[in-house]
């Protein structure tokens, strides 16, 4: 919570970016203690590591300084103030926290502790209920990733390739020799272990975001090390282009065959011959478009924003 | 014990009111998107905090365990986040292009310029 308060003090944009990343860990750390170790494992990959490196990029592009002679410091205050004493007197009707009777229990999730496992055969039962019971409404969800992607690239796009034989400044940390042997070593690794994630998910915490976070973060450290133009030689963009995609038609297709074969659309079963190991084969196919489409728009929207730092830095030089 | 037992509700409402705060009284564009993703993060708070069962554990069956959190606000917050940072990309790339068209990303600034256009318009009829 001092983090927050620290963010909204401090002048220095910079300084805040680095706050928020800070406050994400601590987020994250919060939802361990509350149980959701799935949701902590995003957090943590997501708020500390992907936003951090879009906040920043931006930063580059706008300016570090914000002006501090704007602010409508006592209107805003009195505001929140009414607006946080309401909220805090609605809450005296709130159930208390941890009890195990109250309507948030009571409902679908005991089905979900109870049955899952019989009916799908997964320990994990975040990854059942976010890939099978809810599968339509994953669906939905990456497709608004996928939107955004589209929405990201529309808004800055790539500019003209200009081949430059110089690094290019989206390679800052190119001269620190240091780094880039440390990092060398790291991305396998990483790369691994976003694969491991991606598979594992049925068993422990993990699953197609989480996976195509990190998946997205290994790569974002390569062109931060090696720069714009070497990556592009290791991914080739328009391909990523095209696995974005990929990854929504493979979750829409599973859909289409359950469909094609007299089910409802994404109902597993219809995978298979009997129906826990259809469950099975829908999961990991469902969670692979998933990690597909979130590593694919990851580096994407890396890639448009680091193109614009690059064209910046072209006019200025 | 009120204080006790709902200070999970304060600490999100704290929280989404100091996002909220940054959002209302900053001009600059960049901190107002923190400002919403301070608030956004009070959100998945309160949801996972009302999925807690006191003496549960993670939602991961074993035999050795028989109290689970419940999974269902896991499941929605997870794919929230993951969704919270492509929808904050979309926001950052239109801060990005509000800088190249306005050489500013105070919201303060943008307003003068266009309210400088709109007089040069007026004036030209």
């Amino acid at each position: 919570m001092a983090t927050a308060i620290a963010i909204a003090r401090v002048k220095d944009l910079f300084a805040s970016v680095m706050l928020t990343g800070i406050y994400s860990l601590l987020s994250a750390v919060f939802f361990v203690l509350m149980d959701a170790v799935d949701v902590a494992f995003t957090e943590a990959s997501v708020g500390a590591g992907i936003s951090t490196i879009l906040m920043l990029s931006t930063l580059t592009l706008t300016g570090q300084y914000e002006d501090p002679t704007r602010h409508k410091t006592r209107t805003a205050l009195v505001v929140v103030l009414v607006t946080g004493a309401l909220l805090i007197f609605g809450t005296a009707d709130m159930p208390r926290f941890g009890d195990p009777q109250t309507p948030v229990q009571t409902h679908v999730g005991p089905h979900y502790l109870e049955k899952s496992y019989e009916e799908i055969h997964v320990p994990n039962v975040v990854t059942s209920v976010l890939a099978s019971y809810r599968g339509f409404d994953t669906f939905g969800e990456t497709v608004v990733i996928f939107a955004a992607g589209i929405g990201v690239l529309s808004l800055l796009g790539f500019s003209g390739r200009k081949e430059k034989t110089t690094i290019s400044v989206s390679a800052p940390m190119y001269q620190h020799r240091i780094l880039r042997v440390v990092g060398k070593v790291l991305i396998p690794p990483i790369l691994l272990f976003a694969l491991y994630v991606q598979f594992h998910g049925d068993f422990g915490p993990g699953g197609g975001f989480q996976a195509g976070v990190i998946f997205a973060a290994a790569i974002i450290l390569y062109t931060m090390l090696f720069g714009r133009q070497a990556a592009e030689e290791v991914i080739k963009l328009s391909w990523v282009r095209l696995l974005a995609a990929v990854g929504v038609m493979l979750y829409g297709s599973v859909g289409l065959i359950s469909f094609l074969n007299g089910k409802n659309f994404l109902d597993y079963s219809a995978l298979a011959a009997d129906a826990v190991s259809g469950q099975h084969y829908g999961i990991l196919l469902v969670e692979l478009g998933v990690g597909i489409t979130v590593t694919a728009v990851m580096i994407l929207v890396f890639f448009s924003f680091a193109g614009r730092v690059d064209k910046k830095a072209e006019e200025n030089e | 014990m009120i204080l006790s037992s709902h200070f999970n509700y304060w600490i999100v409402i704290v929280l989404m009111m100091i996002g909220f705060f940054i959002v209302i009284s900053h001009g600059n564009l960049v901190k107002k998107l923190m400002g919403l993703s301070i608030f956004q993060t009070s959100v998945f708070i309160l949801y996972i905090s009302m999925g807690k069962v006191a003496g549960g554990t993670a939602p991961i069956l074993d035999e050795a365990y028989s109290v689970y959190s419940n999974p269902l606000p896991h499941v929605l917050i997870l794919t929230a986040i993951v969704v919270g940072i492509a929808t904050t990309a979309l926001g950052l790339a239109l801060v990005v292009r509000i800088n190249e068209a306005y050489g500013s990303i105070e919201e303060g600034d943008i307003e003068m310029q266009d309210c400088d256009k709109l007089d040069k318009e007026n004036a030209n009829k």
